[in-house]
């Protein structure tokens, strides 16, 4: 492969203008908006909750369009027990990420990296663990809990999110690490840089679309976690229990401050990525000039 | 040897050791202790007795294999949709995405910051008999098409059929298939490409000659991190499921809560997961490589 | 697990697992638990024949109460989301009022999502012996309560202190057949399992469970995936009262439910009634309060209770065993229901209220209301068959088939392949 691809480079600075016009041939707007079409059907349905948050609904039940009004909006947080839950997922979420990216990340380098005598029972172990059913591992859980005395509730729901997002963080970052050419880090070290400053500075920017897809899938999967911490909180309340909870005793409806909270966290990260793209775009303009 | 060669030696156990002591104390200590459960009998009201009553499995399967077998065929179709759609979504990021590739993966992601409940409701609403997505069916006048193809039933429903259910996993398991593609891809060098359609006659070789078999590590963990979660999934069958597409995850459910049988509960958590362990390493045996591991290390 | 039943009278035992329970029976099993408790905690040596009689039994609950005579000040209550007032900033006027008049600080929680996994997070903390931290939790009568009562993990009420209780509850929460006595719980709210249908799809009358069964509504029917609601109305539909139903009847009604399934759309955990509103289904089997919750949101459903009878549920205060404030409980479980407290819940919870009381009270407020809307409102509900039953309503009501172990056991493998599969 390193063969082929120091051939190809050669090719490649040979004929710059051919490579530039293949560029445009290929497919221009394609993929782009293939792309942009599943970016908008997974959006399909946050688009409803959006709706349906500025919904003039009389009495409980949030399923039938009765016109427009901002007074959820208004009373977002007229239903304390809901945003304590949202503070705790929210905070629940941000840490886990730190935590299980962390542990992943160094976790997926290794397998990545090196063969070593039992590597091949950790990749048993990680692929035990996503393959195990939710309910077993929220139940064994609990009963460990219970078994050493330890006391359930925020840092219980921690602890399970953290052993369940491990996994996919290391698995993630070990298909980035697993083509990385160590001879950057060799390099950097015969260049004189000690094994903290070649990480920090070599192996980590390299690894880092791993690392942060890694995050991004922790993120998602801590927020919205149902079984597992529903056996594990203790009294501590998250979005998802209170949300599932309300609609059993609604019908199946939730109130549409549930749905201003969402949109409020989807509105937030539009803005984020939007940031992220004006930056990106300003860098790009003051680099190429 | 040497200190500094011992050291050498001992790295990658330092790197494996914080997960490897969070995933022993947290996962394989609890699920030693379900293991053991699953071959106790007994009932709540007497308690369990360990008993090493090992036909719990073979009982479980018997009862439920109908189950295990649609789990497994829901996964495969849901998973290979999965990676139809989000191979050419990871590639345009990877290699189209620029500077935005950061904030492009996190609108990918975002819409599961959001709660399933108000996800898989406002499918319903979507969906539902009289919904958007069937009344556009209705005024382009494709809904016979649709019929004949059986993406919708044949009382011209869609939610509670078997594509309700699958097109709800592949939604929301898509991210899974994303992000490990992107990554192995984002690591090609574009240079690489141009090469390459200039050493190929056409595309599609330079294609599948260089650029995908440069992402078969991170096809692979897609796989793996889609295709093992989708099989195990319940919330899917459950809300927007009908009367025959209860998965296996449904009945553990169910035999845990309602029945609080924990031994056959554990015992059909141990037959999936031993069934999907089986799949993962009958799958990269397949791929040419014995350990799974090696297979993204080369 | 060591059963604090051991050594006892086999009459005994065998009382605590039969179905139908006297109401003296019942106060005798209650006693039981509370010895086992006390004998668990305070290690009372067994003395056959002098400290295990009923006597005895009877003598241990007093006793417990007799410790916790005092309010402590403080009172831990888990219950389900929306399931009580909600004030303008964020608070329940209800609690405040009681933290006002007794001096009990509550702390409040919305922390039971359902009753099934509710069970499965308490029973290992409760067989560990271990507190869960509440005092009062509020279980569906049914199959999880049944285990609770069986598994001793509930304290048997002071009976002395219930005066509100006896003075003001329904007789369809007085007495119930799942627990002869009230020796263990008092209602919250209650609701009737009936039929709901759309009548912009279905225009004749429907007055009955065979309706359930009409081909013409193939693929528009909806039943619960539920181990109770659904094999009980089916009982009802075979005209059995399902709490003397026998096993042989069981098996007729799980017949009934097979020739039905062709024709349903699906079995629904709760989230029917958006589909019911939406057209999806046309007919279903419903809960009474979410009909009216449904109507009042500009839904126009209708909810009957058909000819043959109908199951009705309530969901109960209970104290767990090992609760730190049994007495503030006590105390919190009978003050709601004073008339002028259940009407606050009732004008919120919009479920069968335990007070039949609150209806002029409602009416009242009605009268007072300012804006039109909340007029509109309490009339509704002080109104609504669906809150108050009907006379006519009240005796075709049934409660569910109380189960031993055993029972459970042919129960459940019988009607679970239904819905599951």
């Amino acid at each position: 492969m390193t063969a082929l691809t120091g051939e190809a480079l050669e090719l490649a600075e040979e004929h710059p203008t051919q490579q530039r016009r293949r560029r445009r041939l290929h497919g221009r707007w394609a993929l782009p908006l293939w792309g942009w079409l599943v970016i908008a059907w997974l959006c399909a349905p946050i688009i409803v909750m959006i709706v349906f948050g500025f919904n003039n609904y009389p009495g409980k039940f949030n399923t039938n369009w009765h016109g427009f009004t901002f007074k959820w909006y208004r009373h977002l947080f007229a239903i304390g027990d809901l945003t304590t839950s949202l503070e705790n997922s929210l905070s629940i979420a941000a840490i886990v990420t730190v935590i299980a990216t962390i542990l992943g990340t160094l976790l997926g380098m290794s397998l990545g990296r090196y063969r070593f005598f039992g590597s091949g029972s950790v990749n048993l172990l990680l692929f035990a663990n996503i393959a195990a059913p939710e309910i077993v591992l929220g139940a064994a859980l609990l009963s460990f809990f219970l078994t050493l005395g330890i006391p359930r509730g925020y840092w219980t729901i921690v602890i399970a999110h953290v052993m369940f997002s491990i996994a996919y963080v290391a698995v993630t970052v070990k298909a980035r690490m697993a083509g990385m050419d160590p001879a950057l880090e060799e390099a950097s070290r015969d260049l004189g840089a000690g094994p903290v400053v070649t990480f920090f500075r070599v192996t980590l920017p390299m690894l880092m679309p791993g690392v942060l897809a890694g995050a991004l899938l922790t993120f998602a999967l801590s927020i919205d976690d149902y079984i597992i911490t529903s056996f594990n909180n203790g009294s501590t309340q998250t979005f998802p229990l209170w949300v599932y909870g309300a609609s059993q005793r609604n019908g199946g409806s939730v109130p549409a401050q549930v749905n201003v909270m969402g949109t409020l966290i989807f509105g937030f990260g539009v803005l984020v990525a939007v940031i992220g793209f004006a930056v990106n775009r300003e860098k790009k303009v003051r680099d190429s000039s | 040897m040497t200190w500094s060669r011992l050291r050498a030696k001992l790295a990658p156990y330092w790197l494996v050791l914080p997960a490897w002591l969070w995933l022993v104390i947290f996962f394989v200590v609890p699920t030693l202790v379900m293991l053991s459960v699953s071959t106790m009998t007994g009932n709540l009201l007497d308690g369990f007795k360990q008993t090493w009553h090992w036909s719990t499995y073979s009982h479980g399967w018997s009862l439920y294999h109908v189950q295990f077998v649609r789990s497994i065929v829901y996964g495969l179709i849901a998973t290979a949709l999965c990676l139809v759609i989000a191979y050419p979504v990871a590639y345009w990021i990877a290699f189209r995405g620029g500077r935005h590739k950061s904030s492009l993966l996190f609108l990918l992601l975002l819409p599961f910051f959001v709660s399933f409940v108000i996800r898989t409701q406002s499918w319903g609403f979507i969906l539902s008999d009289h919904g958007l997505a069937l009344n556009w069916a209705r005024d382009l006048h494709v809904l016979g098409l649709l019929k004949d193809v059986h993406l919708v039933s044949s009382s011209g429903s869609i939610l509670q059929t078997p594509v309700a259910v699958v097109g709800g996993l592949v939604y929301n398991f898509l991210p899974f298939t994303v992000l490990p593609i992107y990554v192995a891809l984002e690591r090609v060098d574009p240079a690489l490409l141009e090469a390459s359609s200039d050493l190929y006659a056409n595309k599609a070789s330079a294609f599948s000659k260089v650029v995908l078999p440069l992402s078969m590590p991170g096809v692979f963990a897609a796989v793996l991190l889609t295709f093992v979660p989708v099989a195990s999934d319940y919330v899917n069958a459950t809300i927007l499921g009908g009367t025959k597409t209860t998965m296996i995850g449904n009945i553990i459910q169910t035999e845990y809560f309602t029945n609080s049988d924990y031994p056959t509960a554990a015992a059909l958590s141990f037959i999936l997961m031993a069934a999907l362990l089986i799949g993962v390493f009958a799958y990269a045996r397949a791929l040419g490589t014995e350990d799974v591991l090696e297979m993204a290390a080369r | 697990m060591n059963s604090p039943l051991d050594g006892l009278p086999p009459d005994l035992v065998r009382g605590l697992t039969s179905p139908r329970l006297s109401r003296r029976r019942a106060l005798q099993i209650g006693g039981l638990s509370a010895l086992g408790l006390s004998l668990a905690a305070c290690g009372i040596p067994a003395a056959p024949g002098s400290k295990l009689g009923l006597h005895a039994a009877r003598e241990q609950i007093t006793k417990f109460w007799m410790q916790h005579a005092k309010n402590t000040g403080q009172l831990n209550f888990e219950n389900w989301p929306l399931y009580i007032d909600v004030g303008k900033g964020n608070d329940h006027p209800s609690l405040d009022l009681f933290t006002k008049q007794t001096g009990i600080k509550v702390k409040y929680d919305e922390g039971i999502q359902d009753d099934d996994s509710y069970f499965g997070k308490i029973q290992p903390v409760l067989a560990a012996g271990q507190s869960i931290g509440w005092d009062i939790i509020v279980i569906t009568n049914g199959i999880y309560l049944d285990r609770l009562v069986n598994l001793d993990y509930l304290i048997p009420l002071d009976q002395n202190a219930m005066p509100n209780f006896y003075a003001n509850a329904s007789p369809l929460v007085l007495d119930p057949s799942f627990d002869r006595g009230n020796v263990y719980t008092m209602a919250w709210q209650s609701g009737m399992t009936g039929i709901a249908y759309n009548p912009k799809y279905i225009d004749r009358e429907i007055t009955s469970w065979e309706d359930l069964q009409d081909p013409a509504f193939r693929g528009k029917i909806g039943m619960f995936a539920d181990i109770e609601d659904t094999p009980n109305s089916a009982l009802c539909a075979i005209g059995v009262n399902p709490e003397t139903s026998t096993e042989a009847d069981w098996r007729k009604a799980a017949d009934w439910l097979k020739k039905q399934r062709p024709l349903v759309r699906k079995y629904y955990q709760q989230d029917y009634v958006a589909p019911l509103s939406k057209g999806d289904l046309w007919i279903s089997l419903a809960w009474s309060g979410d009909i009216f919750q449904a109507n009042a949101s500009g839904s126009n459903l209708k909810f009957v209770v058909p000819k043959e009878g109908a199951p009705l549920w309530t969901d109960n205060m209970c104290i767990p065993v090992h609760a730190q404030h049994p007495r503030d409980a006590m105390t919190y479980m009978d003050w709601v229901y004073q008339p002028k407290i259940a009407t606050m819940l009732a004008e919120y919870i919009n479920y069968i209220t335990p007070v039949p009381a609150t209806q002029p009270l409602i009416m009242a407020d009605a009268k007072a209301a300012k804006s039109k809307d909340d007029k509109e409102f309490y009339t509704q509900l002080a109104e609504s068959p669906l809150i108050f039953p009907s006379k006519a309503d009240y005796s075709k009501l049934h409660r569910y088939r109380v189960l031993d172990s055993a029972e459970e056991q042919v129960w459940d493998s019988l009607f679970e392949p239904i819905y599951q599969s």
